[in-house]
């Protein structure tokens, strides 16, 4: 297969994925990147996830997330220091597993990508993340939870979901307020993730004058916890919280049910996706688990449509905050006019971005501003957000759709404006183009293409 | 007391499984003094084909005993299949090579068979289909379900059957006589190469059905599932003495025991707060969350091993090792 044919192979995929005639393409593979025509700039954007593995379908997903963002940004069409500009995704699998998570980092770096998205769990994305640091790479991830990530006085390393100490106190207190257990079972899988998790729950737990039992621990491999919970149900918990992910957290919650346990299960967010069911089947109803960001039912119908149209399923979990993370480093770019990180990494210090999970704005640490925290109760099989936690304040999620809309709405002049009210325009087709040219804002033009292109989609349809 | 009483039902599940898996290495050892390495990937093999078939067939309308039957008569035969190619490729052509040879081959056929359950059936954890009602019991306290019975139950059964094949038909005296000589054996018109090929074929049959219990028990299956089962299977081979076809079973339920009692009281006897003593800062952690527990549950998957190495420290011939011409 020469080059030509591969180009056009790739911008037909482009095309198509743009044109959105809801056909499931599997997305091209980054080897499969081909040399561009002259005159393109060739930008690297990483991403990292486990793509094998129990949890390689949360892997998929956050990369899914990141090539919507890098492929509608390409068929939009990027000029950089007067550069066309084509970003070309480098998809790595860290498996999982710390160790071929700094390996992948590694190899990143010394591919010289200019951004990098992931990696999904705590426990790969805190040892990568001072590789990508000290070579002067942002990262920003779509999933990591555990605090230490952006503790450790790092330069260039963000996160766009909320922490395990915002998540924790989160899904301790609902357990607290709608379960008002007298003794908790507190159990993980003794990874960054699931571990630090634990112990902010625990902590909050104690603080409220809570019995929690000793600290019972699996791996993230585990599928026998049968000893362990015939322990917990010595001791017989009103409620059990397991910090770890839904591989291992599906055969839990189904051995517990089939010991005879009673007690409410709360996971965190590794183990609040549908697969719960799938792998626990019924003994999973009535499951509370909590998200680190806002239930994915709740990202912008433009990242919705647009995921659905691409990769032909729903988005499962933290698709959308991989998707902004993309978006974020891009919209950097734009702003500073160039691909050096060394220029952008300042203009994505001071983001002010509206994305699919709402607006993100960084603080000095890197953590995002005023984070949400959903939490979910399993029924029927699914995983439904029932509250969306926000600056303290507690919001049933058709509130939160609807006070979103409201507050994007009354906010006015800003380029977050022109997007939103091209967005709705888009909808009704037609007038979008014009609306978002009077505005006549920052980012006007990237959004013009865009809804030129959403309308083209309309009328090809 | 009912804990106690539940920690032994989990044990005995437990080692009923790796019993079935230990015999199929016990077996293969006895008679070449192979170590067959792979044995756990063909275990990992019986229960993939097995949720294959009834993922296929759940909701068409056939009744759920014949679908879960249907899942078993096409893992073993499928597993017969892969353990009479497994000795026909890798392990008879070094019948008559170093014993390390065949050992490094096994190791070889192990990594070989998951990469192609992977290729096959993905990497992802996938979902035993539950198509049966799964009734929880309760004996004094202890819950144990239906399928906790039937695992138990069907492998006392397959030990039986097997103990009888081995010491009652002319198949179990020619593989007595193999394993006891084989040249001797071959002089009394015995076909080796036959009888060690049924031997393969009945061991991997016996891992389908260890497989379809397994899949069953935890509703999980995955391409890795077999590595640490197929180890622990081996570890109680080991500790009932290899080769021995009564020890394997002996070995399989006792591994069972110590690794769900170990694992559900190694906590509460590592209790630093149960001390009659305690320094200031171990008490001063103990009033306030009332334990400070040196080895938790994780230490799980240690067990199967301390037993292992603690068999090869003090008894290397395993507990019913010294009945050498049982072996079979």
């Amino acid at each position: 297969m020469n080059t030509a044919v591969k180009t056009l192979t790739l911008s037909v995929v482009a095309a198509l994925a743009v044109v959105g005639c809801g056909k499931k393409e599997e997305p091209a593979p980054a080897t499969q990147a081909v040399a561009p025509a002259p005159q393109e700039m060739v930008v690297k954007l990483g991403h990292v996830g486990p793509l094998t593995g129990g949890i390689a379908h949360l892997g998929k997903d956050n990369e899914n997330g990141a090539r919507l963002a890098v492929d509608e940004a390409n068929a939009a069409g990027v000029m950089l220091g007067g550069q066309k500009v084509k970003f070309e995704m480098v998809a790595e699998d860290d498996q999982a597993d710390p160790k071929v998570g700094t390996t992948v980092a590694q190899k990143l770096v010394d591919a010289k990508v200019a951004g990098v998205v992931g990696h999904l769990n705590s426990g790969t994305t805190i040892p990568a993340s001072s590789i990508y640091s000290q070579a002067g790479i942002p990262m920003i991830s779509g999933s990591a939870t555990n605090p230490k990530l952006t503790e450790q006085g790092l330069k260039g390393i963000f996160r766009v979901v909320g922490r395990d100490d915002q998540q924790g106190p989160a899904v301790a207190n609902y357990l607290m307020s709608n379960a008002k257990p007298k003794t908790v079972a507190v159990i993980d899988d003794a990874t960054a993730y699931g571990e630090g998790l634990a112990n902010e729950v625990e902590k909050t737990l104690k603080a409220a004058g809570i019995k929690v039992l000793a600290r019972e621990k699996g791996t993230d491999k585990t599928t026998d916890w049968k000893a362990v919970l015939t322990k917990v149900k010595g001791a017989r918990p009103d409620a059990v919280f397991y910090g770890g992910m839904d591989a291992t957290g599906g055969p839990l919650i189904k051995q517990g049910r089939e010991l005879g346990i009673k007690a409410v299960f709360a996971f965190g967010d590794g183990a609040c996706t549908d697969k719960m069911s799938e792998l626990a089947g019924a003994a999973a109803e009535g499951l509370i688990c909590s998200q680190a960001g806002i239930p994915v039912q709740a990202a912008s119908p433009k990242f919705l449509d647009g995921y659905k149209a691409k990769f032909g399923i729903d988005p499962i979990l933290y698709a959308p905050f991989t998707y902004d993370a993309a978006g974020l480093i891009i919209d950097a770019m734009k702003k500073a006019d160039s691909a050096d990180p060394a220029k952008y990494l300042p203009l994505l210090e001071k983001s002010s971005y509206q994305g699919a999970s709402g607006r993100i704005e960084f603080d000095d640490k890197g953590d995002r501003k005023d984070a949400e925290m959903t939490i979910f109760a399993m029924k029927g099989g699914k995983v439904e957000p029932i509250a969306i936690i926000k600056g303290g304040q507690s919001h049933t999620v058709g509130d939160y759709i609807k006070a979103a809309g409201e507050s994007m709405a009354a906010a006015g002049g800003a380029a977050m404006d022109a997007a939103k009210s091209a967005g709705e325009a888009m909808k009704e087709a037609g007038s979008a183009v014009k609306e978002a040219g009077k505005e006549g804002v920052a980012a006007a033009a990237g959004v013009v293409k865009e809804a030129a292109d959403k309308a083209k989609a309309a009328v090809g349809k | 007391m009912d804990i106690f009483l539940q920690q032994i039902i989990n044990g005995l599940t437990l080692g009923a499984v790796y019993a079935i898996v230990a015999l199929g290495y016990t077996m293969v050892y006895g008679i070449i003094q192979l170590i067959n390495f792979a044995h756990g990937e063909v275990v990992m093999i019986g229960a993939m084909t097995a949720l294959t078939v009834i993922a296929g067939l759940a909701g068409s309308g056939v009744p759920p005993l014949v679908i879960v039957l249907a899942g078993v008569l096409a893992a073993v035969p499928v597993c017969m299949a892969v353990g009479y190619g497994l000795e026909r490729v890798a392990y008879r052509p070094l019948r008559h090579a170093p014993r390390l040879s065949p050992l490094i081959t096994a190791i070889g056929m192990s990594i070989v068979l998951q990469h192609v359950a992977m290729m096959v059936w993905s990497r992802n954890f996938l979902a035993f289909p539950q198509i049966f009602p799964n009734p929880v019991f309760f004996v004094g306290g202890a819950a144990i379900t239906g399928v906790q019975i039937t695992i138990i139950v069907l492998s006392l059964l397959i030990m039986g059957a097997l103990t009888a094949v081995v010491f009652r038909t002319r198949l179990g005296t020619a593989m007595r006589a193999t394993a006891e000589n084989p040249e001797v054996a071959r002089l009394m018109g015995i076909d080796c190469d036959r009888v060690i090929a049924l031997t393969f074929i009945i061991g991997a049959g016996l891992a389908a059905v260890a497989g379809v219990m397994v899949g069953s028990y935890y509703g999980i299956a995955h391409y890795t599932m077999g590595f640490v089962l197929g180890l622990k299977a081996f570890s109680a081979a080991v500790l009932g003495g290899i080769g021995n076809i009564a020890g394997a079973m002996l070995g399989g339920f006792l591994l069972g025991l110590v690794e769900a009692l170990g694992a559900g009281y190694i906590g509460d006897l590592t209790n630093l707060c149960h001390l009659p003593w305690q320094p200031d800062l171990v008490a001063a952690r103990c009033a306030a969350d009332g334990h400070l527990v040196l080895f938790g549950s994780n230490y799980q998957d240690v067990f199967a091993f301390l037993v292992l190495i603690g068999v090869l420290m003090f008894r290397p011939e395993g507990l019913l090792g010294e009945r050498v011409g049982q072996r079979a």
